[in-house]
């Protein structure tokens, strides 16, 4: 286990690394990557669980030109060709799932398997309704209950992170806004290219997802050829942290197979 | 000594403030009546223009989505007071350049504002309280850096008169800028930026645009002129800063008794005290640094967000965001601000507010223009330098932290 940087196109981005065997690229969420997230310990007991953090995020930087997920998608193709990985399994949640869908349909021939949990990224429904809740616009305990199944149990409690700890958090949120503001949460090309995309693809949703709906997750669905979708009970926004067996239960023998 | 009558075009009709969850930017507009609005559209307007009858400047600004400033599009307000009026000063404070998606318009309005009034306009620029955010969908992330380049390409909009320009910002694209009419004033009009920070106050010194702050207070006040004044110093500029680049905005009521003068400063803590607003709509991310909101989460409070909870006139004189009295205590509530802070040039007075009455707003206008602005006229000359008061022992820092109104 360990945290490199690495720099891609003059940005110093933190590499997180677990693991060997098949690599996979894991692609955090606007929370951001921390090696103590429980989805870490599955994974890498069976991949080489590779985890950067998107610039702006933990503790990589963040160029001014900088500012669209697809500006991070080719980033991480370059990634891929400084580390000479070739093909690889791909993991997206949330933001991150955006990220990796743009990288699939930039590069769909390096991409060995998709997931896509609780992927933003694509704009399906009507135009005078946002497919995905403005979340900047609702009080936080209103958000707490959109993104998990149990907020009691999973909401953040500033009082017990370090002043460090909540910094990084303070910038995710920052840089997730720059990234997602206008137009919300998707980009209108995306949904354009996505036929391209030749990896087989599982979307996962938290059945208690309040942000990316059922029926959102399904038209997101239907633009990539031949995807699947499996959902995790009893979980929200992020089932990798709020059920992570069950997550890896999903996961884990559908990059096998 | 400037004087500027400064109105914010209030509709206080609301209904309880308990029944609703922010004031601004949600409020539905089936709220608002638009047959009182346009009454008091009018009447705003004629206060503006017996300001001016009594050798007051004119101020205005623009907000969006709110009941508390029904002024979207301060332009426009603008060209009818340029039209209408004929010897004040028209400050617009201001264009919120940051949410506006061509600043090239921006800078054509100003044009036309400034050869209308034949070279009265004093053009202001503000980044915008966040609640200005969602209105303009505006990403709250770099809007300094937009500002910024916003206001470099009006400027170069308004200076370039040989034919087109091209400009390839980060932000901004333009191929042919070639505006009419160009502006009365050469080489432009004066430029004000309102900021309530140090850091933000710095950037506008170095630039030496004058300097505007609101409700920033005795201690507020004095690190933000004091902030300008170190950008001055960096960006260059030789000897102390000009009082004329210091502008203070604060709520101010004189009248000829202590008691018609306290009612109607009670009912001017409105534009204080209505302003609700939850913190998802007050604080978008990006819009303060990591280190200010880290602050927040600890526990910060925005000074204004203190007083609000424990509003009062007694309280707002003493923390220094209003004047208010007879004459005589005016004038002494407004020498002990100017002292603390090291001089200003500009007095922004919000004279109306709320349900403060036509009646009322004339008689707060009229009594200072005729009993308290000769005085301070007298006592504090548009030459003299502004300077670098001492810090008390044990000041805090001001940080800025959060928006005020």
């Amino acid at each position: 286990m360990r945290t490199s940087t690495v720099k891609l196109a003059g940005i110093d981005v933190e590499v997180f690394e677990a693991g060997s065997g098949n690599p996979l690229l894991w692609l955090h969420g606007a929370n951001g990557f921390d090696p103590a997230h429980p989805f870490v310990k599955p994974f890498s007991e069976r991949r080489r669980l590779i985890a950067p953090s998107h610039p702006g995020f933990g503790k990589s930087g963040l160029p001014a030109w900088l500012d669209r997920p697809d500006d991070i998608a080719v980033l991480y193709l370059e990634l891929l060709d400084r580390l000479g990985i070739a093909r690889i399994e791909l993991v997206g949640c949330s933001l991150g799932g955006w990220i990796a869908a743009e990288m699939a349909s930039l590069a769909p021939e390096r991409i060995a398997k998709l997931v896509l949990v609780g992927p933003a990224g694509v704009k399906v429904g009507p135009g005078d309704k946002l497919d995905i809740p403005d979340m900047w616009a609702l009080p936080q305990e209103d958000v707490n209950k959109l993104l998990f199944h149990d907020p009691q149990k999973m909401a953040m409690d500033p009082s017990k992170l370090s002043d460090e700890q909540l910094s990084i958090l303070l910038r995710n949120r920052e840089t997730t806004a720059l990234l997602t503001w206008e137009p919300w949460m998707h980009n209108p090309k995306l949904k354009h290219r996505l036929h391209r995309v030749k990896a087989p693809t599982l979307f996962v949703r938290g059945v208690s997802d309040g942000l990316m709906s059922a029926a959102y997750v399904e038209g997101y669905a239907k633009l990539v050829p031949g995807a699947c979708t499996a959902t995790i009970a009893a979980a929200g926004h992020a089932p990798q942290i709020e059920q992570p067996a069950a997550f890896a239960a999903a996961v884990l023998p559908f990059l096998d197979g | 000594m400037r004087a500027w009558h400064f109105s914010e075009n209030a509709y206080p009709y609301l209904p309880p403030a308990d029944t609703y969850s922010s004031i601004r930017v949600t409020l539905p507009n089936r709220n608002y009546d638009p047959a009182k609005g346009a009454d008091l559209y009018h009447r705003y307007i004629d206060e503006w223009l017996i300001a001016e009858d009594e050798g007051v400047e004119i101020m205005l600004n623009e907000h969006h989505q709110t009941a508390t400033c029904v002024d979207p599009a301060a332009p426009l307000v603008l060209a009818i007071l340029a039209r209408l009026s004929s010897k004040a000063r028209l400050l617009i404070l201001g264009n919120p350049i940051a949410n506006r998606r061509q600043p090239v318009r921006v800078a054509e309005e100003m044009a036309m504002i400034d050869v209308i009034s034949k070279g009265r306009l004093e053009a202001g620029f503000v980044r915008g309280v966040p609640y200005e955010i969602l209105p303009a969908n505006s990403n709250p992330v770099r809007m300094n850096e937009r500002h910024w380049e916003a206001l470099d390409l009006i400027v170069k909009a308004w200076t370039v008169h040989d034919g087109p320009f091209s400009w390839e910002g980060r932000f901004f694209h333009q191929r042919a800028v070639n505006i009419w009419p160009r502006p009365w004033q050469q080489p432009h009009p004066p430029i004000w930026i309102s900021t309530t920070s140090p850091s933000g106050a710095a950037a506008v010194g170095q630039r030496g645009y004058v300097q505007a702050t609101f409700l920033t207070g005795f201690e507020g006040t004095r690190q933000v002129f004091e902030g300008y004044r170190r950008g001055w110093q960096k960006g260059g500029h030789q000897g102390p800063v000009p009082i004329d680049r210091l502008a203070y905005a604060a709520l101010v009521y004189a009248a000829p008794t202590e008691k018609e003068a306290r009612e109607g400063a009670a009912k001017l803590l409105w534009y204080v005290t209505s302003n609700k607003v939850p913190l998802h709509i007050a604080n978008p991310p990006g819009y303060v640094p990591v280190a200010a909101n880290l602050a927040m989460m600890r526990g910060a409070e925005h000074p204004l967000s203190g007083f609000k909870k424990n509003a009062s006139v007694d309280a707002a004189i003493e923390s220094g965001l209003m004047f208010a009295g007879t004459p005589d205590q005016v004038v002494a509530q407004f020498k002990k601000v100017y002292d603390y802070v090291g001089g200003f040039g500009h007095l922004l007075i919000m004279g109306q507010a709320g349900f403060l009455e036509h009646d009322e707003t004339v008689l707060g206008i009229k009594t200072f223009a005729r009993e308290v602005y000769p005085r301070l006229k007298e006592a504090y000359p548009d030459k003299t330098p502004s300077w670098s008061p001492k810090a008390p022992e044990g000041a805090a820092k001001f940080a800025g932290v959060g928006a005020g109104p």
